[in-house]
């Protein structure tokens, strides 16, 4: 019985057992449900969790435990010269399982292996059987005492409540252990780069070029895994995207939250969150094929030497698809000034620009502060436009008309491909994450900061 | 009864050489009118409280007078409001110069969030009054001390305004309309976030101000109505009932929805 099937079985028992157990309470409510101490639905979902939980948990704790204990019941049947070596062994457990599979007979084996295939098959389907039959058992004990339970006394709402509870609990314990998982993991694979690598040459080291030998006769560097070209070349980029998108979103904002008239408002609003919406490999091809040959082809009349990927046209296209987040962000934090403010200010005889710089700037502005951080770890963290405008080139430069490269430029490079992932090359990028993720998170955790108490201080 | 409110209106004649007159003032936001009709006269140098149930267009009117309902989208305005014999929806009026003229005291305090002192400054330094660092604190320290308010602060000008309590917040609006050096304050409900010590004082400050300038006063209390006030002017449902002397409003008031209002029968 495929695990699917499973599934739909136990979710119709699901539902027999919450109409049941509804009914139940129905009649025990001799129709009048005020008798009852919870809502007759309430006692149907009581039997109708009772039935499905115990079985998913069943099904889980299976799963979790199934493969290992079949790998030790043929392990212990294989004669010893194949258990002795570890090789040979996960050789052998491969093959055992491609034929257990049906699919191992171009395989030359030896008999015990076959053998060991055939069990292997004969185990599997017998654990499924006892699966299919365990969940079934499960499911029917916790519908059984669950269903005698039902009482009028039964408080089947706190429970239900309770159980949900717990759901939810779990729902977001799975959001925050993944996100301490990805942590960690990026953590122990830097680790591993930094037993290679001292960190001090890493975070400080002038040049970088990871392309290392892979076998020993190979004519090829060392490797240099010195991040600082990468670091200067991400912030040249993100002070370029940050020159481009800070004034242009803060005056449209000013402009859309102040000047606007209401019509004009909703029209320009939404079109400036499309910018918003398209995806930056779009924003990507637009650097990379339009903007770039047009600084190139326009710096060459200037007679400036434009590499055909700078830094210059990334940075840019970054900047225009930040815009709107700086200006989405300020106008909120702008339309917080409260309205008597603005009152006091026009009952002085100021000019509404006279209002926004000595009034609504000045009050919101830690909330700017805090929008222009979050932008600049969007900036900091962005990818695909950098890919495909900025190069490749880890040149130590902060001339934004050549190519450099960035943190996440390099990410995507090492880990493009064929890797062998315990070498230094590949590591570094997980090296490189770390750094990326701890920049990235500081800007947000101060951003945030100032931006809440800049909330406070109206509420 | 249309009669005797007739007579009300008429009972009153227009005061001779007014500050500030309204003429057959209608106001609509959108197209719901708002003020109905509306003739009043501001007399210089004097108190007049516009009182009224919730709703009755006072604080509309009010914002009228220096023209504050400009920046709301939809209000339609026709009649004539006039200051020293001028009209202020004239085209070639300029509305900052106008309300550097018609200073505002608003319902809630709402100072800056900068300095004691910056608040008080801001309008001298907006219209350019000042040449000189040390003009400029006079000008802080009299409008400060008009407003009642230098002893309390004097030792923390620079400190943020949002730190003075709510009394001292609306005396420091005060001052800082004062500072501008209007000719007409404008008060909405100044009072009605205050406690009662708070209140009592900025009472005794509008009865101080009264010698330099003429003050219009929205309130909802009737005792500070008579308390501060030389006329009252009763509106209701968009249109001024009744308009007189505050002693003789309060005493003797000559129209039935007045006489119903202040005796509490309807609001």
């Amino acid at each position: 019985m495929s695990l699917s099937f499973l599934l739909l079985a136990v979710a119709a028992l699901c539902a027999l057992s919450f109409y049941f157990g509804r009914q139940r309470a129905v009649a025990l409510s001799g129709g009048r449900y005020s008798n009852l101490h919870s809502l007759p639905a309430h006692y149907g979902t009581y039997v109708a969790l009772w039935c499905g939980l115990p079985a998913l948990l069943l099904l889980l704790v299976w799963h979790i435990f199934q493969g290992s204990i079949i790998e030790a019941m043929i392990i212990a049947e294989l004669p010893s010269e194949i258990t002795g070596d570890s090789g040979q062994l996960s050789l052998a457990l491969n093959s055992i399982s491609l034929i257990a599979a049906d699919n191992g007979q171009h395989l030359t084996v030896s008999p015990e292996v076959i053998d060991a295939g055939h069990r292997l098959a004969n185990l599997q389907s017998i654990a499924n059987a006892a699966l299919v039959v365990v969940m079934l058992t499960g499911a029917s004990i916790g519908v059984s005492l669950s269903y005698r339970k039902i009482s009028p006394d039964l408080r089947a709402r706190n429970n239900v409540e309770r159980i949900s509870r717990w759901v939810m609990i779990a729902c977001s314990a799975i959001a925050i252990l993944s996100t301490v998982g990805i942590v960690f993991s990026l953590l122990f694979e830097a680790l591993h780069f930094f037993s290679k690598i001292n960190p001090v040459d890493f975070l400080f080291g002038l040049e970088w070029s990871p392309q290392t030998a892979i076998r020993a006769d190979q004519v090829a560097s060392d490797g240099a895994f010195g991040a600082i070209p990468l670091f200067v070349g991400t912030l040249l980029i993100t002070i370029i995207a940050m020159c481009v998108a800070v004034p242009v979103g803060l005056f449209s904002a000013i402009y859309m939250g102040e000047y606007a008239s209401s019509k004009f408002r909703a029209v320009a609003k939404p079109a400036l969150e499309i910018l918003a919406g398209v995806p930056t490999v779009v924003y990507g091809f637009f650097a990379a094929l339009t903007v770039a040959p047009f600084l190139r082809n326009n710096g060459a009349i200037l007679g400036l030497d434009v590499s055909s990927e700078s830094a210059l046209a990334a940075g840019l296209v970054m900047g225009v698809m930040i815009i709107p987040f700086v200006s989405s962000l300020s106008d909120d934090v702008m339309s917080q000034v409260p309205q008597s403010l603005r009152d006091g200010s026009y009952g002085l005889g100021a000019t509404k620009s006279e209002t926004i710089r000595h009034v609504i700037f000045p009050a919101a502005l830690p909330g700017i502060v805090g929008a222009v951080l979050l932008a600049v770890s969007r900036a900091i963290g962005e990818t695909m436009i950098v890919v495909m405008a900025a190069g490749l080139a880890a040149n130590m430069t902060v001339n934004p008309l050549q190519a450099v490269t960035t943190v996440t430029v390099q990410i995507v490079t090492l880990l493009v491909g064929d890797q062998e992932f315990d070498s230094a090359k590949t590591l570094s990028a997980f090296a490189l994450g770390l750094v990326l993720f701890l920049v990235t998170l500081g800007l947000n955790v101060f951003a945030l900061k100032v931006v809440q108490k800049y909330r406070e201080k109206y509420d | 009864m249309a009669a005797v409110s007739q007579s009300a209106m008429t009972a009153e004649p227009s005061v001779s050489s007014p500050k500030m007159t309204a003429r057959d003032l209608n106001l609509f936001y959108s197209d719901n009118q708002a003020l109905f009709d509306v003739n009043l006269d501001i007399v210089e140098r004097q108190v007049t409280a516009l009182i009224g149930p919730s709703g009755c267009g006072k604080s509309t009117f009010l914002r009228c007078m220096n023209r504050m309902n400009d920046t709301i989208d939809g209000v339609t305005i026709n009649g004539e409001v006039t200051l020293d014999g001028r009209d202020i929806y004239d085209k070639r009026i300029d509305v900052v110069q106008l309300r550097a003229r018609i200073g505002m005291v608003f319902q809630k305090p709402n100072p800056f969030p900068k300095s004691i002192y910056d608040n008080v400054a801001y309008g001298p330094r907006i219209h350019g009054l000042v040449n000189s660092r040390d003009e400029l604190d006079e000008i802080v320290m009299t409008s400060l001390e008009r407003a009642g308010l230098l002893k309390e602060v004097k030792d923390r000008l620079q400190s943020p305004a949002t730190g003075l309590s709510g009394g001292q917040q609306q005396r420091l609006c005060i001052a800082r309309a004062v500072a501008v050096s209007p000719e007409v304050i404008l008060m909405d409900e100044p009072c009605s976030a205050l406690d009662p010590i708070a209140t009592a004082k900025v009472e005794e400050l509008i009865d101080e101000l009264r010698s330099n300038y003429t003050i219009v006063i929205v309130t909802h209390s009737m005792q500070q109505a008579a308390r501060v006030s030389q006329r009252t002017a009763f509106f209701h449902l968009g249109k001024l009932v009744e308009v007189g002397e505050t002693d003789q409003i309060f005493t003797n008031p000559k129209d039935e929805r007045t006489k119903g209002y202040i005796t509490g029968r309807f609001g």
